[in-house]
């Protein structure tokens, strides 16, 4: 009877072994192949030239990596200013329902499908605008970012000892010089990660663009016309049925891989307490 | 503080991005959607075009030609392209929307028929029969003796078949279900002509795009579909050879689409269809394909640079369109492009 | 949570009143702006969705969830096929990554030294910041023919007796997609129900191994049921994220609205339909029906949110709720 028990017992670990491993494997096996596929199209070329037709070399993705340079940080100026002040308000002043419902709401916003958020910019921004732009994925990206800089933005500023507030306060120093000069700067690193971890979720997205970006094979920085981005360019290339494109999608896709990675390692050093993501 | 000060230099900084990214891009740029039918060639010529003219870059979207009218009548690009001219009901949304619209013929293709048979090399013979059997589910393996009767010397093996079709509306679509209305009555009543349809072969699988059929095509096993003939000779796609009316087996090709054009000199926008041409050596399924344009261009420079573009686009810059394996527009058909381009106001 | 720590950190405007000083209601009122922003942005999501949606609910509206027929050119708008390739991708997903996610987060928490646990843990969060469009080109050019060669035959070999199992196999389809879906709620799964393990308390476990019993029992016993709303709650999360996910199951999924038994089969979802036929819906009616699919995947995902939070909530705490 004991026996069994400890088979059963050995047998269940090694099964939930099995699955920690496969689970770490099936990234390793996904990072492998976006590397192998995508690393031999990492060349000059990529990084800076634009999209040719098929059948003409030499083509890049420059004018798109500057496209999702553009609109990330249009996004950034719309909801890092928004979500910090509203996480600082989450964990400094906010009392009772309106608080609760914030949070409660900036917690559900992460989960809506992005491609939801893409049709809420084409209504609001594209349909009265009457074109496809840079500022319509602006917009529709800067949705998608603000939850996560809400609350990310929340834990760092409460984790900053309160005593160090009241003492400002206790010099006489106005209530929001204290939050700004004192508490914020102590949350630094927390917001900071916030703000990566924001950029970071967004920079990958590629359906909320299609009805927003829509994509440019020519230069283009002007926020009020189609842009291109990395994203798109890779859905694009990666459904056509040219060798050549292909390969630049998996390029792009190992840009952005490594884009993201890099983003979230990034965050974790800045600030590795548990619970940021 | 310098920290502080840090936030606020790179805020300013991106601030100053954006702004001075809103200056340097204002040149000017056309935006048009739709046809992916043209796409191969739009985009070759389109670049051609920005290298001779710098002030006048396109940026043209291969979203279908349902989506080049659905976003041409909302005014979210300059112009729309399809290989079907507007419907009657198209027509009068595009009117209820901007007024009149100038409806220019600027390529002429074929459709192939493609597939993806493991051990067959050259091109399969079908005959029109065999075709419609085959997209209408009646015909499921390759082995079927109605294709290997076609066939004799060619092993074919036993696979299942597998129908690739486009998953957005498509005027490479419209123009394929209209040679399958021609050629088959039970098409006809079952399935119809239209930029999208209900695919009817039991085996059928959709993909976005003549870029994203030829790619299916390639993927699977089995599978036959149907993609604008430049899509398949760049992908080394294997495509049949058709029966035509006259009763001849013919390729896809420049010379037998151009043969299948010349039977029907003049084209309008109210009588466009090519399809299911007889005459010696024509490919039966062919097609032109149209740009729109409003007549009346509220910004006169932009209407300026459009003008300029297409004339150049359907006179000079045919010889793009045979580059990649398209045909040059016919002669009279440049002059009614030509004339139609007249008539827009800028 | 929230209201304990706002009691430990008073609001201490009013302590020194300033006369001087318009910065406090400045500075501190647009502090709580932006937290009704937030609020308001939600609000406008929803209403802007359900207005532009308004003319298709008005005229089609529940009759287009009894119908399959999705033929917009002759005014068909029938929903059922995307919500039933909706349903049988997100529940393949779940059915694969429920067992493995919770099985790997049982381990993270419980059994692996923390020295393993914790990369091993990293690996897996960074799976859930790879972007869908990755998970797309890798799941059309390697997953889907391993899909056609390997898997998929297999499968027909030894569960062909299943009607799930029969049929044509493309290595495209509704099986395919969610496998892929199945990769990408996996992180979600995982990090979620380990905050949840790690949140039950010690003491229950400790007397069930000094009573005698294997690792195995004392996490049957004392830890699962006491997670057991939480992982729930994590995997309604999943089941949430798998819904609306467009761009990677557009890719591999076949896009043909149609509803078949077979898992083989291709089909479509609610999201991919959106991704395909947006920009070129002609006409209002076609455009207010896909917007009218969005809004209902919006309100899909928020009820699942607010459950799965809930639930999420009741074991964990805010941190657990707050991915």
């Amino acid at each position: 009877m004991l026996a069994l028990r400890q088979w059963w017992n050995g047998f269940m670990l090694v099964l939930a072994w099995l699955c920690a491993g496969l689970a770490a494997a099936t990234l390793a096996i996904i990072v492998f192949y976006v590397i192998q596929r995508g690393a031999p199209a990492l060349n000059g070329h990529f990084f800076l030239s634009v999209p040719t037709p098929v059948g003409v070399p030499g083509g890049g993705v420059a004018n798109a990596l500057i496209g999702s340079v553009e609109i990330i940080v249009m996004a950034s100026l719309i909801a890092i200013p928004i979500g910090v002040m509203a996480g600082i308000y989450l964990a400094l002043l906010g009392k009772g329902r309106l608080a609760d419902a914030v949070r409660f709401f900036s917690d559900v916003l992460t989960g809506v499908p992005s491609i939801a958020i893409g049709i809420f910019a084409y209504t609001v921004v594209v349909v009265p605008q009457k074109h496809f732009s840079a500022n319509s994925a602006g917009v529709a990206l800067a949705v998608i970012m603000l939850p996560i800089i809400v609350r990310t933005t929340e834990e760092a500023v409460r984790l900053v000892n309160p005593a160090i507030r009241e003492g400002a306060l206790a010099l006489g120093i106005e209530s929001w010089k204290a939050i700004l000069l004192v508490t914020v700067p102590c949350a630094r690193a927390g917001i900071v990660t916030g703000a990566l971890l924001g950029v970071a979720r967004v920079a990958g997205e590629s359906a909320p663009l299609l009805f927003t970006a829509f994509g440019n094979p020519v230069w283009s920085t002007n926020p009020n016309s189609p842009i291109a981005a990395l994203p798109l360019i890779v859905f694009q290339y990666a459904n056509s049925p040219y060798a050549e494109w292909q390969q630049i999608a998996w390029g792009g896709a190992l840009a952005l891989i490594v884009l993201v990675f890099v983003l979230n390692i990034t965050a974790r050093v800045l600030f590795p307490a548990k619970g940021y993501r | 503080m310098h920290r502080n000060r840090f936030v606020l230099g790179l805020t300013g900084a991106s601030l100053a991005f954006v702004l001075t990214s809103a200056i340097a891009g204002a040149a000017g740029q056309l935006t048009g959607a739709g046809s992916s039918f043209d796409f191969p060639f739009f985009s070759r010529a389109f670049y051609e075009y920005g290298k001779q003219h710098a002030d006048v870059q396109v940026n043209y979207q291969s979203i279908g030609s349902g989506g080049g009218i659905q976003q041409f009548t909302a005014k979210t690009v300059d112009f729309g392209a399809s290989d079907v001219p507007l419907n009657p009901n198209e027509m009068k949304a595009a009117q209820a929307s901007n007024g009149d619209v100038v409806q220019v013929p600027v390529t002429l293709g074929g459709v192939v028929v493609a597939y993806n048979v493991q051990g067959v090399a050259g091109h399969l013979k079908l005959d029109q029969q065999t075709l419609a059997g085959i997209f209408l589910g009646k015909i499921t393996n390759w082995n079927d003796p109605a294709i290997a009767k076609l066939n004799a010397g060619t092993t074919l093996p036993s696979q299942a078949i597998v129908v690739a079709h486009r998953a957005d509306g498509s005027g490479t679509t419209y123009i394929f279900t209209d040679y399958l209305s021609k050629i088959s009555p039970q098409w006809k009543s079952s399935v119809g002509t239209a930029k999208t349809v209900n695919w009817p072969a039991q085996s059928a699988i959709g993909a976005k795009g003549n870029e994203g059929v030829a790619g299916l095509i390639r993927q699977t096993p089995g599978a036959i579909g149907y993609v604008e003939l430049a899509y398949a000779s760049q992908n080394d796609i294997s495509y049949a050879s058709l029966k035509n009316s006259a009763g001849q087996f013919v390729l896809p090709t420049v010379d037998s689409v151009r043969m299948a054009a010349s039977q029907k000199p003049n084209v309008s926008p109210d009588d466009y269809s090519i399809v299911d041409m007889g005459g010696a050596g024509s490919y039966p399924i062919a097609g032109y394909s149209w740009v729109m344009l409003w007549k009346n261009q509220s910004d006169a420079n932009k209407g300026k640079q459009l003008v300029g573009l297409f004339r150049w686009l359907v006179t000079d810059g045919q010889t793009y369109a045979t580059n990649v394996r398209y045909v040059g527009l016919p002669k009279n058909v440049q002059g009614e492009a030509d004339r139609a381009l007249a008539s827009i106001k800028t | 949570m929230s209201l304990s720590a706002s009691a430990t950190t008073p609001v201490t405007a009013r302590r020194r009143p300033q006369l001087t000083g318009l910065g406090d209601p400045i500075i501190l009122g647009s502090f709580t702006l932006a937290a009704w922003l937030v609020l308001l942005l939600v609000a406008a999501l929803f209403i802007t969705l359900v207005i532009a949606a308004w003319p298709a609910i008005k005229t089609v509206g529940l009759t287009s969830l009894q119908s399959a027929t999705w033929d917009p050119n002759s005014n068909k708008f029938g929903v059922l096929s995307f919500i039933y390739g909706t349903i049988v991708t997100s529940a393949i997903a779940l059915v694969l990554a429920g067992p493995i996610g919770i099985g790997a987060a049982l381990l993270l928490a419980e059994v692996a030294p923390k020295r393993l646990a914790t990369p091993v843990a990293l690996l897996i969060e960074l799976l859930a910041a790879v972007p869908s469009v990755v998970f797309g080109i890798w799941g059309l050019y390697v997953l889907a023919p391993v899909m056609r060669t390997v898997v998929e035959p297999a499968l027909q070999r030894w569960l062909g007796f299943l009607p799930l199992f029969q049929g044509m196999y493309y290595g495209i389809g509704m099986l395919t997609a969610g496998v892929l879906l199945a990769i990408m709620v996996l992180p979600t799964v995982t990090a979620i129900s380990r905050d949840i393990f790690e949140a039950v308390p010690r003491d229950q476990r400790e007397a069930m191994l000094a009573l005698g019993s294997t690792k195995w029992e004392m996490l049957t016993r004392a830890v699962i049921p006491y997670a057991r709303s939480g992982i729930i709650g994590a995997l309604v999360l999943a089941l949430g994220r798998a819904l609306g996910e467009a761009m990677a199951v557009t890719m591999v999924i076949g896009n043909k609205p149609a509803i078949a038994l077979s898992l083989f089969a291709p089909g479509y979802t609610m999201a991919s339909v959106l991704a395909n036929e947006f920009t070129e819906a002609t006409g209002q009616q076609y455009v207010a029906m896909l917007i009218g699919i969005g809004s209902m995947l919006f309100i899909l995902s928020m009820i699942l949110n607010v459950f799965a939070r809930l639930l999420v909530l009741s074991v964990a705490g805010a941190r657990g709720a707050r991915r």
